[in-house]
């Protein structure tokens, strides 16, 4: 009952954080929101009890996200340009994806059901025998590093490859001109 | 940032604590939670907040660039190369099991090194980032 309390009580914080960031002008506020978001983000994972994923979406999250949007504020602009007119074309496209991932959702089985296909043999394989073939305490560490060994060589490939598409996107010598920012100060 | 005396003497005690934290959160992986992923950024934040506080100009001397490049290709490298490494001791594509003679062990050497490849990576990609939007 207190754990449904408390599940409650923090989607209803990221409910109103989305909004708050949404309504937000001000793009630092907006920045230091997110990271809240981040933050109430982890803590719901606390509540799952994926410590792990909570764990990493503190630190990327709520972390080193957040010091990148200062960065790119600090290069750009802190307040965004209030746009009045409203796209009908792009609400109604907005609209339409939205019904069709909530009519997606109706063939997904339910939350934690015994007989989703992930219960039925492949967590029970996970559980029953990562002690005996690989012996590393933590299960998480075992289905990542090395039944799923190829797929954490893939999402570090991602990694490399994103940090190399920034560097060939912006890490080419310095910028040419003073940003907005820079010149106000001055 | 050259009058933050308060923030300066603070992120001096605390810079080397968090190094030390992300390396127990990288050998601790095995045991709780924790693993590359979370101890290269945690590493990689020690290195940030040194920039943020003493300035990019400084971090630059103290990590190169281009040493940063060579890391994030190395992790990955490391990775694949654990991978292969199986295969040559008869083994499939990443089977760890492979890699001593007890089961078990090689497992342990396997999920060791990999992590430390993910760590290796995370980090310096990380860093590579806070450069590049850090510009002054």
């Amino acid at each position: 009952m207190s754990v449904i309390f408390v599940n409650v009580v923090l989607l209803l914080f990221l409910v109103i954080t989305a909004l708050a960031i949404n309504q937000q002008r001000n793009l630092f506020a907006a920045v230091m929101m997110s990271g809240i978001y981040s933050l109430i983000c982890a803590s719901l994972f606390v509540c799952l009890d994926a410590v792990d994923v909570a764990f990493t979406e503190a630190a990327v999250g709520a972390g080193i996200a957040t010091i990148l949007f200062l960065g790119t504020l600090a290069v750009t602009s802190y307040e965004e340009k209030r746009v009045v007119k409203v796209h009908f074309t792009s609400l109604f496209l907005v609209f339409i994806c939205g019904g069709l991932l909530i009519y997606g959702l109706s063939d997904i089985p339910a939350f934690g059901e015994h007989s989703n296909p992930v219960q039925t043999y492949l967590a029970d394989a996970y559980v029953n025998t990562s002690f005996e073939v690989i012996g590393v305490p933590n299960l998480v560490t075992s289905v990542l590093a090395s039944f799923r060994g190829f797929d954490t060589l893939g999402e570090t490939t991602v990694i490399f490859t994103a940090g190399i598409s920034v560097l060939m996107l912006l890490g080419r010598g310095k910028p040419k001109g003073q940003s907005v920012v820079q010149e106000e100060i001055k | 940032m050259e009058h933050h005396l308060v923030l300066q003497i603070v992120s001096r005690i605390l810079i080397p604590l968090i190094m030390l934290f992300a390396l127990y959160v990288q050998f601790h992986g095995d045991y709780g939670p924790g693993g590359g992923f979370q101890a290269g950024v945690i590493f990689a934040v020690g290195f940030i907040l040194y920039g943020l506080i003493y300035g990019v100009d400084r971090l630059r001397k103290v990590i190169y660039p281009a040493l940063l490049r060579i890391m994030a290709a190395f992790g990955v490298l490391l990775y694949a190369g654990v991978g292969v490494a199986g295969m040559l001791n008869g083994g499939e594509f990443l089977n760890y099991s492979v890699l001593s003679t007890d089961a078990v062990a090689g497992q342990h050497l396997g999920i060791l090194l990999i992590e430390a490849g993910v760590g290796i990576t995370v980090a310096s990609t990380m860093t590579i980032l806070f450069y590049v939007f850090a510009r002054p």
